[in-house]
């Protein structure tokens, strides 16, 4: 299991905790439970975990596939620097936002799958994994000329196959015209 | 022109009925608690909340009684081969798979949604003044025969959910099943395999969870005795009498007995007995009887083992007890039924194909005696669309990628059966379509090609197989390399005569083309690649299709991984 990066397991569990933690809360808001407050504390917690977690970070070894619509909340979150780039700061804070969810039941799952992402996190941020954005495509333009926009359909050397056929039946007479291109 | 129900038709069936069934369940479990006269009280208590808890009880006994058959595989494939129905739906046993796990996912939320609200109700009823409807019973019965399964004021219904049976086992199995949720993601599924492998062991944990859930028997109704003598309608309010009045004895009330056991305990002897066959095949002898290197990290295995006998395009999962004992590797087999050996190639794209590389000696240059090989059981081989293959008097094979492996099989078997003019092979024209980045890692595959082509050329049907290599990953330094050997007898890269093509295919143009060939036929269309490539194809075979039962028909088949 040595090529595994836990963040991205964490990443996932932390954000299905903080959905948990949100649904938790609004039953509890909504039933108008007793102790009710700490469920609106859930509902809370709940939306700060998720906006944090949407960003999915780079990978380090292949490419990473964006969740959609993470560009605005990534750049927020790059914005804090270390605070959301290193994992201990992670680990320890969604341990810390898991501990009031505990005193009420709607959130006490929210609570335990906050803690088994916190834990998830730690190991990550002892692998010195760490969170960094994805930055956009950068699009191949040293390879293709810098007058070709888009890669042809049919692309050179060849002309198109029916093109090719036609010549071929006509008997491969004299050179075929390769059209060249800068 | 589109005839979608050929290719749709069963598996919407299929959905449709275990929507009926999940809805017909749910209905009728939720009117029954909702209305019944066994808990009318229990209602007192809790209202809604109550059919809303079991009613999605009732989804999830059914739904965890099918999730565990589509991955029995050893029992998919004897089902298979004996019935020979229904084949392609078998296929999708892994979609069907996870259709329901999103099922099972939805009806948990729901029913732990209904449960919160039930606790806290059973919580406020017990804090109730004396002298109310629902403070007395909630104060009813200190032996078996209460109705409120919490007896305590004073607590609250944390600690309730963490000292019952059924609050205890119910947290346990939810967590296990968020566990396997997040680790099912696609990126974790596809990335990290090992930890989906593993987290998803703790299906066990959930189907123990599952059968002790309701033991503690803390739903509960009126029983039939207590129903006979206590009218409920008519003793509702005259509960400050109950037990001095002769109409209106105390009400007893009993839970329900488990129920779950009875739906899940096939399912799961069934799986077991999957695990044992695996088991028993894990331990019949493979011996590994040559190892080649390929270039581009390619790593060839050709093996024997007692008894085993494949089909085309079948797979196989492997796992080397010197490299990990839990570690179980799913590997398309490359060579043919009619070669005396079985094959894979693997290609080293993790730890674990790595860790088989180097033992298997395949960084080492030098001949090595067989006794040095690591011992490797193989368990399969399971079964995949491509057995399909010979059905059909046209097929159009596309393989993406790694996805042309399951090819190297077909194709080879279709040349043996061709060469020994087998009766059984009804095809008689293949369009073959090879789409990758770069060759390179496939070379093995292109070798395969050659000897192939020049084969065909020496018995005169060149037309037999027309394939069509698309090198998607072009760019400007290789274009030129092609302009300047545009006259070559040969390709430049693959050393085949078809020359290769660059870019994408045009999907329309080859259906059409195919179409206009094949006017009266049923095309089998297989494809082992992405699903974006999966989506196009299904469209294109749709769209090509004639509605016309005499027309042409395109049949699109995928494998799946």
């Amino acid at each position: 299991m040595g090529q595994i990066e836990w963040a991205m397991w964490a990443n996932e569990q932390a954000l299905a905790s903080g959905l948990i933690l949100l649904i938790g809360g609004v039953v509890g808001v909504a039933g108008q439970f007793r102790d009710w407050e700490f469920a609106a504390y859930g509902v809370a917690a709940g939306v700060f975990v998720i906006l944090l977690e949407y960003p999915r970070g780079k990978r380090r070894k292949g490419t990473t596939m964006e969740r959609p619509g993470q560009w605005l909340l990534a750049a927020v979150v790059k914005l804090f620097g270390p605070l959301t780039r290193n994992y201990y700061v992670r680990a320890i804070l969604h341990a810390c936002l898991a501990v009031p969810g505990g005193f009420i039941l709607p959130t006490v799952l929210g609570t335990v799958n906050l803690g088994i992402a916190s834990l998830i996190y730690l190991l990550a941020a002892f692998r010195k994994e760490e969170w960094r954005p994805i930055q956009a495509v950068q699009t191949q333009k040293g390879h293709v000329g810098k007058s070709i926009h888009q890669p042809p359909t049919n692309p050179p050397p060849r002309p198109p196959a029916e093109h090719r056929r036609k010549q071929m039946d006509d008997g491969r007479t004299g050179a075929i015209e390769v059209t060249a291109t800068p | 022109m589109g005839n979608w129900l050929v290719n749709e038709g069963v598996s919407i069936f299929v959905i449709l009925v275990w929507l009926g069934i999940n809805a017909f369940l749910f209905v009728n479990y939720f009117n029954v608690y909702e209305a019944g006269n066994k808990f009318y009280y229990t209602r007192e208590l809790l209202g809604s909340a109550l059919a809303w808890a079991r009613a999605p009880a009732a989804c999830l006994n059914f739904n965890c009684m099918l999730i565990l058959l589509p991955v029995c595989r050893n029992l998919l494939s004897f089902l298979r081969g004996s019935c020979g129905c229904c084949r392609r739906q078998l296929d999708r046993n892994i979609s069907f798979h996870k259709l329901v796990a999103y099922m099972i996912a939805l009806h948990t939320a729901i029913h732990i949604i209904a449960h919160l609200f039930n606790f806290e109700r059973f919580m406020t009823s017990q804090g109730y003044e004396n002298g109310t409807l629902n403070n007395v019973l909630s104060k009813l019965g200190n032996d078996e025969s209460y109705l409120n399964p919490i007896r305590d004021p004073n607590t609250n219904p944390t600690k309730v959910a963490f000292t019952t049976l059924a609050g205890l086992s119910g947290i346990a199995i939810t967590l296990a099943l968020i566990l396997m949720i997040t680790t099912s993601t696609e990126i974790i599924r596809r990335s990290y395999f090992e930890v989906f492998w593993y987290t998803h062991h703790l299906f066990v944990i959930f189907f123990v969870g599952l059968v002790i859930h309701g033991v503690g028997r803390i739903v509960r109704g009126q029983t039939e005795g207590s129903l006979h003598n206590h009218n409920a309608t008519f003793c509702k309010d005259k509960y400050v009498e109950w037990g001095s009045i002769k109409q209106c004895p105390v009400p007893v009330f009993s839970g329900n007995p488990p129920m779950t056991w009875k739906w899940v305990v096939g399912p799961m002897f069934l799986y077991v007995c999957e695990r044992l066959v695996r088991f028993c095949r894990s331990h019949q002898k493979v011996v590994i009887t040559k190892v080649v290197t390929h270039p581009s990290k390619v790593l060839e295995l050709q093996m024997k083992k007692r008894g085993f006998k494949m089909e085309v395009g079948q797979y196989v999962f492997v796992q080397c007890s010197k490299i990990s004992r839990l570690e179980w590797h799913p590997f398309t087999l490359t060579s043919s039924p009619e070669e005396d050996h079985f094959s894979i190639h693997v290609r080293i794209v993790g730890d674990w194909t790595d860790s088989l590389f180097k033992v298997c000696g395949g960084d080492q240059k030098e001949f090595r005696e067989a006794w040095k090989l690591p011992s490797i059981t193989v368990d399969g081989p399971f079964g995949t669309a491509s057995e399909d293959v010979f059905l059909y008097e046209t097929a159009v094979l596309v393989g993406a990628g790694i996805g042309v492996t399951p090819f190297a099989s077909i194709l080879k078997s279709v040349w043996y059966k061709y060469t020994h003019s087998d009766p059984n092979l009804k095809l008689k024209k293949i369009y073959f379509y090879w789409l990758c980045r770069e060759t390179s890692a496939f070379e093995w595959f292109a070798d395969l090609l050659q000897s192939l082509e020049s084969q065909m050329l020496e018995r005169g049907n060149a037309n037999f197989l027309s394939y069509n290599i698309y090198l998607t990953g072009w760019d400007e330094n290789q274009a030129t390399h092609f302009a300047m050997h545009h006259e070559a007898q040969t390709d430049v890269i693959t050393g085949l005569k078809q020359k290769t093509l660059y870019g994408r295919p045009n999907w329309e143009n080859e259906f059409k083309n195919i179409a206009t060939n094949h006017p009266s036929t049923n095309v089998g269309v297989f494809l082992c690649g992405p699903q974006a490539l999966a989506k196009t194809l299904n469209k294109m075979s749709i769209a090509h299709s004639s509605a016309d039962p005499r027309g042409v028909h395109f049949i699109f088949n995928k494998e799946n991984f």
